[in-house]
């Protein structure tokens, strides 16, 4: 069976490439490995800068997925691919061949598995959750601690995967600051008689908005930020965590005690991401995919007909991978 | 002289101009890493001795490597070595190594008190 495009990954990033293919006219196929597609976006709440909700944008790529020149195959892992005679064959988990021109990687990123940070305690307190943990519970409407009575403390501590050299993570994820301030927000917005803390090295509030959301977290709903970084978590005999670290700006060692410790989880590359940039030569930094060149070509790689979009690339925001896609699109379209 | 208590205090203003780091430039290029430091406080968090007496060891290596050795030999001498501030350091800094270095740097530079610099030889 003969395709044109290609396009590995049901993400945002993903069905924006396809969709923009399909209103020009080509014809696409999506393979995705999950059944569903848009994992990750399923699981948000709301999305920074303006609190849309993300179920608005699931179902926009919903229905762009639907265009008739999109074929989705849901549930098939890409497991390999190679170049033959001027063409990509790619190799399916049910042993199929693919036979197809051009390539689109959109496979993405994972989250960080929180469990690697052992000294926080994930996985071992039930106190200590994750971003994704959170955003789950703020998808639900309800955020509790571990008994599953509301919390009255909520500590939010940033970079945990991100910027870790313990963790061979050397870069920052980029969402997690803005992530938090959010998470923040709506925390306070459900509970307003908690007190919410973040705890952080450096707060990078670097997108249109993201400052008016930290000053407004603080001016309008009460955030505290310590600067400082959690060196460990213990459980409580009552079930609350007990967290350290040193409030950097007094120059003192600090203990807390918290119904909820929120580890703000960075992004790596996915399983995906990490085989299918190594099988094709382009694996660049900390197993994320390699571009030709950051700034002018970074939807193309140095293997013809193999295209790149969205954070299988390096950490980005759904803003980021949305445009990404949209030029990756256009970059396969200039060669034909 | 008596001291009442009165005296005039020396200005608080640190004048880089006047910082003489050198001790602090024998410590570049040292493999404990200590430059790369980005004062999280997580080594602070942990620490042993910090969590009972008034020792903060980022502080005092800030200090260092700022140049400012005032009270830094006395500090570091709390230290009883235990290396819990290596094993959580995002960036990897060997501390229990640098303040061994930094030790062995102030050591020659506190001549008139025997204690300390017993305590600076006691690695």
């Amino acid at each position: 069976m003969k395709h044109n495009i290609v396009i590995i990954g049901a993400g945002p990033s993903g069905i924006e490439a396809a969709h923009c293919l399909a209103v020009s006219g080509e014809h696409v196929t999506v393979f995705e490995k999950m059944e569903d597609p848009l994992e990750n976006l399923r699981n948000k709440a709301f999305l920074f800068p303006d609190f849309t909700s993300a179920s608005e944008l699931t179902e926009t790529f919903r229905t762009k997925l639907q265009h008739p020149y999109i074929t989705y195959r849901g549930g098939t892992s890409i497991t390999d691919m190679e170049r033959m005679d001027g063409r990509w064959v790619l190799t399916t988990d049910r042993g199929e061949k693919i036979d197809t021109d051009d390539v689109i990687l959109a496979t993405g990123y994972r989250p960080f598995d929180a469990s690697r940070k052992e000294e926080l305690g994930y996985g071992i307190y039930n106190g200590v959750v994750t971003s994704l943990d959170m955003e789950k519970m703020l998808l639900r409407g309800r955020v509790v601690n571990s008994i599953g009575d509301l919390p009255s403390r909520v500590a939010f501590l940033q970079c945990v995967g991100s910027r870790d050299s313990k963790v061979g993570n050397n870069y920052c994820s980029k969402v997690c600051c803005i992530t938090a301030a959010k998470q923040a927000v709506e925390v306070k917005k459900l509970l307003p008689e908690a007190e919410v803390f973040i705890f952080y090295m450096d707060l990078r509030m670097w997108g249109q908005g993201f400052e008016e959301i930290y000053r407004s977290s603080q001016q309008d709903y009460g955030i505290r930020y310590i600067r400082g970084r959690i060196s460990e978590a213990a459980g409580t005999f009552d079930g609350k965590v007990q967290i350290k670290a040193e409030d950097t700006l007094t120059g003192l060692p600090m203990k807390m005690s918290t119904d909820l410790l929120v580890l703000m989880v960075g992004m790596e590359p996915s399983e995906g991401t990490r085989m299918l940039a190594g099988r094709c030569g382009i694996c660049g930094e900390y197993g994320f995919a390699r571009s030709e060149n950051r700034h002018l070509y970074d939807n193309v790689t140095s293997r013809e007909g193999l295209y790149l979009c969205g954070s299988c690339k390096r950490p980005m925001c759904l803003e980021d991978v949305i445009s990404d896609a949209r030029s990756a699109a256009m970059e396969l379209l200039k060669s034909r | 002289m008596p001291e009442f208590g009165f005296s005039i205090s020396k200005g608080r203003t640190i004048d880089f101009d006047l910082l003489d780091s050198a001790r602090t430039a024998a410590l570049e290029g040292d493999d404990s890493g200590l430059i790369k430091c980005m004062d999280c406080g997580t080594c602070t968090a942990t620490c042993s001795a910090g969590a009972f007496s008034d020792f903060s060891i980022r502080k005092i290596h800030t200090m260092f490597r700022r140049g400012q050795y005032d009270g830094v030999a006395e500090a570091l001498s709390k230290c009883m070595l235990c290396g819990k501030c290596t094993l959580v350091c995002p960036r990897s800094v060997n501390l229990r190594h640098a303040i061994i270095r930094m030790r062995q740097t102030l050591r020659t530079s506190v001549p008139d008190d025997d204690d300390l610099r017993h305590y600076l030889n006691v690695l």
